[in-house]
């Protein structure tokens, strides 16, 4: 059966482009379906060489031996650089995005199967990738530490023996919320009667965002000027530009970093990996720019993997469904690096939101990070910096006291969702939600959805089975979630100690066209259009009329990139305000253009107007032309529109969604039908209604994937089993069902547009909709949870009983 | 992306070319057809061909056409000629089932039956499908031509009756009046190989199976077949009961192994479960039902 098409949700792009706000196609889409993007790889530079990385087999050994001589004696090799190379230069470790440090080419050990050894440059990819196997390495082979929650037993090998002193592979541990209080509720709920404390262990598996396009870079060292040209895939150019200034001593203004169109990031591609900086050396030691493009396995073993939270949830509930608090224990596999993306005083993200969008009593939850001998990574795949964790494990809660009170999921959220009157809300972890009416978002959802009419299909279903009919079990998934994105005020939330604060800059030219340059980076999410827009909605201009730069910061004002869906929240905050600052400079230039005082004109339809007389008006082309004229200008003005913004956001931004979806399960395969899935999103003001939709398909698209197939696992030596496109499988066009959009608009109060970022919500709330549809499904085998991915062989295993442990090889 | 290793490439316009550029670039050359398996194991390097010999241009082995009592399916026919097939629906559903859930539209586009069986994985779908059938397989050499039973084809993983210098040109299945079959795959995802799959061939006398083919692939059965659950059906009732009874034999004779698609005991159960539901289906077109 395929999903019910709502023709509502069919927005298609209007045939004129809005003035403003409203769909319109995305300007850059021109280039893409012609195939006329530009990719890091579709870079050619005139004698430009290439570079491949050699990896290690092995998960946990010392290395022993690196001889390179054979690889060297190759023809058409110009360098081999290894981890002594890197040494020599003070360049064998680099600092992570966390405090840590991570290893560029191994030198004393390898930490994990896929770690990077030695870089060959050569003339072609072909003879570098043939040149490997000529590097002859000697490893000792240790005891590999796989099983994360085994990870600080005592005598297990110590992963990271290279930091002085450490005998353990602890790494941190954070809490938050109010212990005490939160203690106190459950020690009431233990003793009354009439309350309860349900429990269950949670895991989120270990996932990789996948983009189609891997992860490469150009280094192109101009030995005459000193300046390094680095085209690469980074969803941050601005930082790391920055990052390579410190590291690598490179003075800064010698550094041009290209992010050239970009196939997907997710997250992936907010670090910077080994091979860049191995890319970087080549070129200083060549003299010639070479080009690293990783391969599809390297992509998906060694570099930004996502989650790795093992939880254990408790939920204080009274017996008539009022949750009171929740106490959450994290432990957190990081692999061998610290090497997690997230502002510096947030060691697990913001972990801290997994109060959900319920009004507790108490909360409390302690993180505890460990190594293992897996990649690096942590925070990635639209993750919102750990709130996908975080609201996986809130809402699958709710759905096991559901289970366990024997009362409807829907009916339990409806009773615990924060009311409309509690925004500003201060949730009990320190969280100040700005605003949304959830109730009435999750009944819009429930109403699309025909709750009640499922409800009665799934009993009358459950009957037929029972009265030994062939039927497929049924199950209704709910989630309601609730983010915190666009990170982040200066003053809490830094990444290295660069706040992270946005810029914009706005050049008007004198026929009245425009160029916005701003310090995001989009990897698909349109932002060429989106932010056209924005400056156009202030302007009253055509959105066609302004050409947004971004991604070259030679060419763009800094800013922290793109990420966390801080987009909008933060780069769109500046780009309205910076359309603003023209708008006010071009009301001067109005004024003496039609001899008032500004303070006699108003912003009417897109022009500035006297007062009282429609006829007297100019529009911001006039303007523009004017402010370049010969035309007097008055005080405040120095003969152009232009101006900048850097904008610092008072708070994050907190869209909501509810979402439900339909499953039917073969109980005799133990296969997943998505039948339904209703998601109904507030993301407050849509400025490109399409473009927010194409954002929130892709996301669900990614939750199916998560829920149902995605993970990956590791066997006790350590070998990756989710290194190819065969083992990590990612979802198609037949497991989606045909998707019903629906849409509530709370604006953010603090924003100056009222929009509140989009770009991970449906990531970060679907898989608790179709993880909780299975499971929902499987009620009449008296099953409450089983871990992602529930591929058949998980649902099946779990129906019988014996769910699978998804984060370790099936044995 | 993944880059292979260096390789020379010849492309054939005859079988007898064919044979004779194999012959010339010695052991270390292969036959590419749709490259959709030889190419991945290239690109990850498992493979390393010398040689590549081309024959897509083989216009001579595209044919599926009837003969007398069979229809023979030259090696070169895609998978979605055959998903396509009038022939191969009327007289073989269960290759047009196995079709449906074979890989994607790209890979079926030029993946072919000859590379499927020659490739010879131990989770492919068409040999199980052609095993079921009771088909045979045309071999070419120089020194001539060979008919081999499919069910003596496989030697094991990756290994075939086909040797170096050798090309499969041809597949034969018997027409049967009156069989129903009918094939059925658990995948994790469209496009996924399979967790387990099973086919069925039955043909009837009134209520009783006069005879009955099972195959099963990526379980562990050798040639994918399970022969004792046939024997278990054959000359007994076609109902319901005999048909999960043949599945619990199906599925107590294969030896699955452990991998993320699922642990023995599932995989097992799979086997048990398909097997019957091919049977039913099988059962239900042989009867004109379905
Ligand atoms: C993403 C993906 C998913 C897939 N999923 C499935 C699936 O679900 N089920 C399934 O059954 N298969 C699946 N396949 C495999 C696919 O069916 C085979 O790759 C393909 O059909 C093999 O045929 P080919 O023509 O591409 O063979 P090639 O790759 O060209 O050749 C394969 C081997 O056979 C040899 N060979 C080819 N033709 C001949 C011949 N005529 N004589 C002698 N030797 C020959 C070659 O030398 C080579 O060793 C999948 C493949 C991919 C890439």
């Amino acid at each position: 059966m395929t999903g019910v098409q709502d023709p509502s949700v069919q927005i298609h792009a209007a045939a004129e482009t809005p003035r403003g706000y409203g769909s319109m196609k995305r300007k850059e889409d021109a280039r893409f379906v012609r195939g006329r993007g530009q990719y890091v790889d579709d870079v050619v530079l005139p004698g430009m060489l290439h570079g491949a990385v050699l990896r290690s087999p092995v998960a946990h050994a010392r290395l022993t031996a690196v001889d390179t001589s054979a690889a060297e004696a190759h023809p058409k090799v110009h360098a081999v650089i290894t981890g002594e190379t890197l040494a020599g230069l003070g360049l064998a470790w680099m600092p992570t995005l966390s405090q840590d440090t991570q290893a560029v080419l191994a030198t004393d050990k390898v930490r994990f199967q896929g770690q990077e050894i030695a870089f060959v440059v050569a003339d072609d990819k072909y003879a570098a990738r043939d040149a490997l196997d000529l590097i002859d390495v000697q490893y000792e082979p240790i005891d590999p530490v796989i099983d994360a929650r085994r990870a600080l037993d005592p005598g297990t090998p110590v992963v990271r023996d290279d930091q002085e002193g450490r005998t353990d592979n602890h790494i941190f541990d954070w809490s938050s919320g109010d212990a005490t209080r939160t203690d106190a509720v459950f020690a009431e709920a233990e003793a009354a009667d009439d309350q309860l404390v349900v429990a269950a262990d949670v895991l989120y598996p270990r996932v990789h965002p996948a983009p189609l396009e891997t992860c490469g870079a150009i280094a192109d060292m101009d030995p005459v000027t000193g300046k390094l040209t680095l085209w690469t895939t980074t969803q941050a150019p601005h930082a790391h530009r920055t990052l390579y200034a410190i590291v690598a001593g490179l003075p800064e203004h010698k550094i041009r970093v290209v992010s050239p169109d970009i196939g997907g990031g997710f997250g992936n591609k907010v670090g910077i990996y080994p091979g860049y900086v191995c890319a970087i050396v080549g070129s200083i030691v060549t003299g010639r720019p070479v080009k690293w493009m990783e391969d599809r396995s390297e992509n998906l073993m060694s570099t930004s993997f996502a989650r790795d939270y093992h939880m254990r949830g408790e939920v204080a509930v009274t017996r008539d469904g009022r949750l009171r608090a929740v106490r959450v224990h994290v432990l957190a596999d990081h692999g061998a690096f610290n090497a997690t993306a997230q502002p510096t005083k947030f060691p697990a993200g913001f972990f801290g939101v997994f109060t959900g969008s319920y009004d507790l009593e108490a909360a409390h939850c302690t993180v505890t990070g460990v190594y293992t001998n897996k990649a690096s990574g942590g925070v990635a795949y639209a993750c919102s910096f750990r709130i996908t964790e975080a609201v996986y494990l809130i809402e699958r809660m709710v759905d096991v006291v559901a289970h366990d009170l024997g009362m409807d999921p829907a009916e339990l959220r409806k009773r615990n969702l924060l009311r409309p009157d509690q925004f500003p809300y201060r949730s009990p972890t320190g969280w100040e939600y700005d605003s949304g009416d959830y109730l009435h978002t999750l009944e819009v959802a429930l109403e699309k959805a025909g709750y009640p009419e499922l409800r009665a299909e799934q009993a009358d279903r459950r009957r037929r089975r029972e009265a030994g009919e062939r039927v497929d079990l049924m199950g209704i998934g709910l989630s309601f979630f609730t983010e915190a994105v666009g990170a982040g005020p200066r003053r809490t939330m830094d990444i290295l100690g660069l706040g992270m604060a946005d810029g914009a800059e706005l050049r008007v030219h004198p026929t009245g066209k425009a160029v916005l340059r701003i310090s995001v980076q989009s990897q698909g999410q349109g932002h060429e259009t989106t932010f056209a827009q924005i400056a156009a909605a202030e302007l009253g201009m055509s959105p066609d009329d302004i050409e947004v730069v971004h991604g070259d910061t030679d060419q763009t004002p800094f800013g922290l990139g793109t990420y966390g869906s801080r987009s909008t929240p933060v780069s769109g905050a500046a780009t309205a305000i910076v359309a603003r600052k023209v708008r006010e400079r071009a009301r001067i230039v109005a004024s003496a253009m039609l001899e008032v005082s500004p303070d006699d004109l108003e912003w009417n339809d897109g022009r500035w107007q006297v007062v009282g007389d429609p006829e007297a008006s100019r529009s911001l082309a006039e303007i523009a032309m004017a402010a370049h004229s010969n035309l007097e200008l008055p005080d405040g003005v120095e003969g152009h529109l232009d101006a900048t913004c850097v904008y610092n956001p008072p708070n994050l931004t907190y869209p909501c969604g509810a979402y439900v979806c339909v499953v039917d399960v073969d109980p005799g395969t133990g296969a997943v039908h998505i039948r339904r899935f209703v998601a109904v999103d507030d993301c407050g003001v849509r400025i490109n209604p399409m473009i927010v939709e194409g954002q929130i398909h892709g996301g669900l698209a990614d939750g199916v994937g998560m829920a149902l197939m995605q993970g990956i696992a590791f066997d006790l030596d350590g070998n990756c089993l989710g290194g190819s496109m065969m083992d990590y499988l990612l979802p198609t066009a037949l497991e989606c069902p045909s998707w019903e959009l629906g849409e509530t608009v709370t604006p953010s109060p603090h924003h100056p547009i009222g929009a509140k970022g989009v770009g991970e919500s449906a990531t970060v709330g679907s898989p608790p909709a179709v993880v909780n549809a299975v499971i929902d499904a499987l009620a009449p085998f008296g099953v409450r949870h089983a871990d992602m991915p529930l591929t058949p062989a998980a649902v099946w295993s779990a129906s019988r009983g014996r769910p699978l442990r998804t984060d370790l090889a099936i044995t | 992306m993944q880059v292979p290793a260096q390789f020379a490439y010849e492309k054939a316009a005859t079988v007898d070319e064919a044979l004779a550029l194999l012959a010339r670039h010695g052991p270390e050359s292969l036959v590419i057809a749709g490259g959709h398996s030889l190419l991945p194991m290239m690109k990850l390097r498992l493979a390393e061909p010398s040689t590549l010999v081309d024959i897509n241009g083989l216009a001579e082995l595209a044919h599926i056409r009837v003969a007398g009592d069979e229809v023979r399916f030259g090696a070169l026919v895609r998978h979605a000629a055959l998903l396509a097939s009038p022939v191969a629906r009327e007289h073989f559903p269960i290759l047009t089932d196995a079709e449906r859930v074979i890989a994607d539209p790209i890979v079926r586009n030029r993946g072919t039956v000859g590379g499927s069986l020659c490739q010879a994985d131990p989770s492919e779908d068409l040999s199980a499908a052609f095993s079921a059938l009771r088909a045979s397989v045309v071999i070419r050499s120089a020194g001539g031509e060979r008919v081999v039973p499919v069910r003596e084809f496989h030697r094991g993983p990756y290994e075939t009756a086909v040797e170096h210098g050798e090309l499969l040109v041809e597949v034969r299945v018997p027409i049967r009046p009156g069989i129903g079959s009918a094939y059925l795959k658990v995948e994790r995802r469209a496009g996924d190989w399979a967790v387990a799959s099973a086919g069925a061939v039955i043909s009837l006398e009134g209520d009783t199976v006069r005879d009955v083919g099972i195959g099963l692939s990526a379980v562990g059965a050798p040639h994918f077949v399970a022969p004792e659950a046939e024997d278990a059906l054959r000359g007994g009732p076609a109902t319901d009961e005999a048909f999960a009874a043949a599945g619990r034999v199906a599925a107590e004779h294969c030896s699955p192994s452990a991998d993320q698609r699922g642990p023995v005991d599932y995989k097992r159960h799979l086997v048990s479960e398909l097997v019957t539901r091919t049977l039913r289906q099988a059962t239900a077109r042989a009867r004109g039902e379905d």
